[in-house]
């Protein structure tokens, strides 16, 4: 209880910061609306912003779904296999110095306007923190565990799969916490570079017609979204932790 | 369980070129305990994970063979100076863990009744994080036997526990062992002279075996002769090297 309500608390203050600014320094509604601006913005607009809302929720799901199944599918390989290791994991670290924003116009030539650039760009960017969370976590087995489990007889898979995955889930969750506050960023990069549809699009598009008021209710969408799949993504993680531990 | 073989390690170990211990001549009786007893370092976990056939990091040179000539791996059980349960499963899920391990079903009534009899009928469907140091190690205890190996390597299982628990373990752990080919490696010496049918004493000169009282194990902890053989013992220990 004490979460929700310090949270509309903090709301509240930081609307009210914002009514005072714009009215004490009497700031024009092109730079700045007021927060009542803003919601009636976002009322009058609701279906439209709604319906680019939509896809960028699309290209965020699909983005961390694949993201994160190929990240933890790459963690596997990696503790699994030694040449794996040895050839994969110093490439894996250098695409890392590369900033990924600067692939997005790559992607969109590549992928056109659609969701898929931008899906593959919110990949890009979780990718790297899923397998390196969850590797770093499937490495640090207890090796006791694994002395126990090897004079048991279990075969390398069953090591894996019993023992090395459950005792790496919280090294993966904290990943996917992770991926869950990028995956939004990718998405919206992705769709500034050029996109026909998404929040990013039509807050450029907002912007270039001096509609500050619609751009400002996209965004606040936006933080809402991000923060939402915050929240989902840790509770799910808890949920998963919880059973394990 | 199959007949407990009696074990023989013969050789000496080394990092690269720093020796770890010199040559030594380990003969573990069949069915019986074996006490290895030294202090920290000197080897005593690298002569039973050798035996165990786990990963040392050192340039073993010698040979471990069982009495009946065939090969030890498979035929042994492993319990830790840590309990080493997994978190995520209850009593139960531990003790059959070896089972799932090599992809047989849990013979769960087995093991509720094994979980029963070392007294931990109440917690069987607890995880660890809600039992004490004890009753842990109970656990991997009840896990142990479970396995059902007719040799059993106990690396420092008891030493984590206080003084009346670990007693309640030994007295339980002798009970429950009994006739399976035993290897116990210490460095307390009260319980290699409570516990050893032989005690095998490991410094960096290398290993010497010390003759318990005629008292079979597992002995009274304030029996007289044993009492005098823990003090031997100590006295060995503190000989320097």
């Amino acid at each position: 209880m004490a979460g929700p309500v310090r949270g509309l608390a903090a709301g509240a203050v930081f609307v009210l910061l914002w009514q005072a600014l714009v009215t004490l320094a009497d700031i024009p509604p092109f730079i700045l609306p007021g927060p009542v601006r803003v919601v009636e913005a976002l009322w009058s607009n609701l279906g439209l912003i709604g319906w680019h809302a939509g896809i960028t929720l699309t290209e965020v799901l699909a983005g961390l779904a694949l993201g994160a199944g190929l990240g933890a599918a790459t963690a596997i390989v990696l503790a699994v296999s030694p040449a794996a290791r040895y050839l994969v994991r110093p490439a894996l670290v250098a695409t890392q110095s590369l900033p990924v924003f600067a692939l997005a116009p790559i992607l969109t030539l590549w992928m056109g306007y659609g969701i898929w650039s931008k899906v593959v760009m919110t990949v890009l960017i979780i990718y790297f923190p899923v397998a390196s969370a969850f590797f770093d976590g499937l490495m640090r087995t207890p090796p006791g565990w694994l002395d126990l489990g090897r004079t048991m007889g279990a075969t390398p898979a069953r090591l894996l799969w019993r023992i090395q995955v459950p005792a790496a889930i919280p090294s993966l969750a904290s990943g996917l916490r992770l991926a869950a506050v990028y995956a939004p960023i990718g998405a919206v990069i992705g769709e500034w570079v050029g996109a026909s549809g998404g929040l990013g699009y039509l807050m450029l598009l907002a912007n270039g017609r001096v509609k500050t008021d619609l751009m400002f209710a996209a965004l606040l969408v936006l933080a809402a979204l991000a923060l939402l799949l915050h929240r989902g993504v840790g509770w799910a993680c808890d949920r998963l932790e919880a059973r394990l531990d | 369980m199959t007949p407990a073989p009696g074990i023989t390690l013969v050789g000496g170990a080394s990092f690269g070129a720093a020796p770890l211990f010199p040559p030594v001549h380990l003969e573990i009786d069949a069915g019986s305990w074996s006490c290895l007893l030294g202090p920290s370092g000197c080897g005593k976990t690298t002569i039973l994970r050798l035996i165990a056939g786990l990963e040392t990091g050192v340039d073993f040179d010698g040979q471990v063979r069982a009495s009946d000539g065939r090969p030890i791996a498979g035929r042994v059980a492993y319990m830790a100076q840590t309990d080493l349960l997994l978190p995520w499963l209850d009593v139960l899920g531990n003790v059959t863990l070896g089972a799932r391990l090599r992809g047989q079903v849990p013979e769960t009534e087995a093991a509720t009744e094994l979980v029963a009899r070392l007294g931990l009928a109440a917690h069987a469907h607890k995880r660890p994080g809600q039992l004490s140091g004890g009753q842990r190690q109970r656990v991997a205890l009840a896990r142990t036997l479970m396995e059902d190996r007719p040799i059993v390597l106990l690396d420092e299982p008891f030493s984590a526990l206080d003084a009346r628990t670990r007693a309640e373990m030994q007295d339980l752990a002798a009970e429950t062992l009994e006739g399976r080919t035993v290897l116990l490696v210490t460095h307390d010496p009260g319980e290699a002279a409570r516990l050893g049918d032989r005690v095998f004493l490991m410094g960096a000169k290398g290993m010497v075996e010390a003759v318990p009282p005629a008292l079979p194990a597992i002995r009274p902890a304030a029996d007289p002769e044993t009492l005098a053989f823990q003090g031997r013992l100590l006295a060995a220990l503190r000989e320097p090297a």
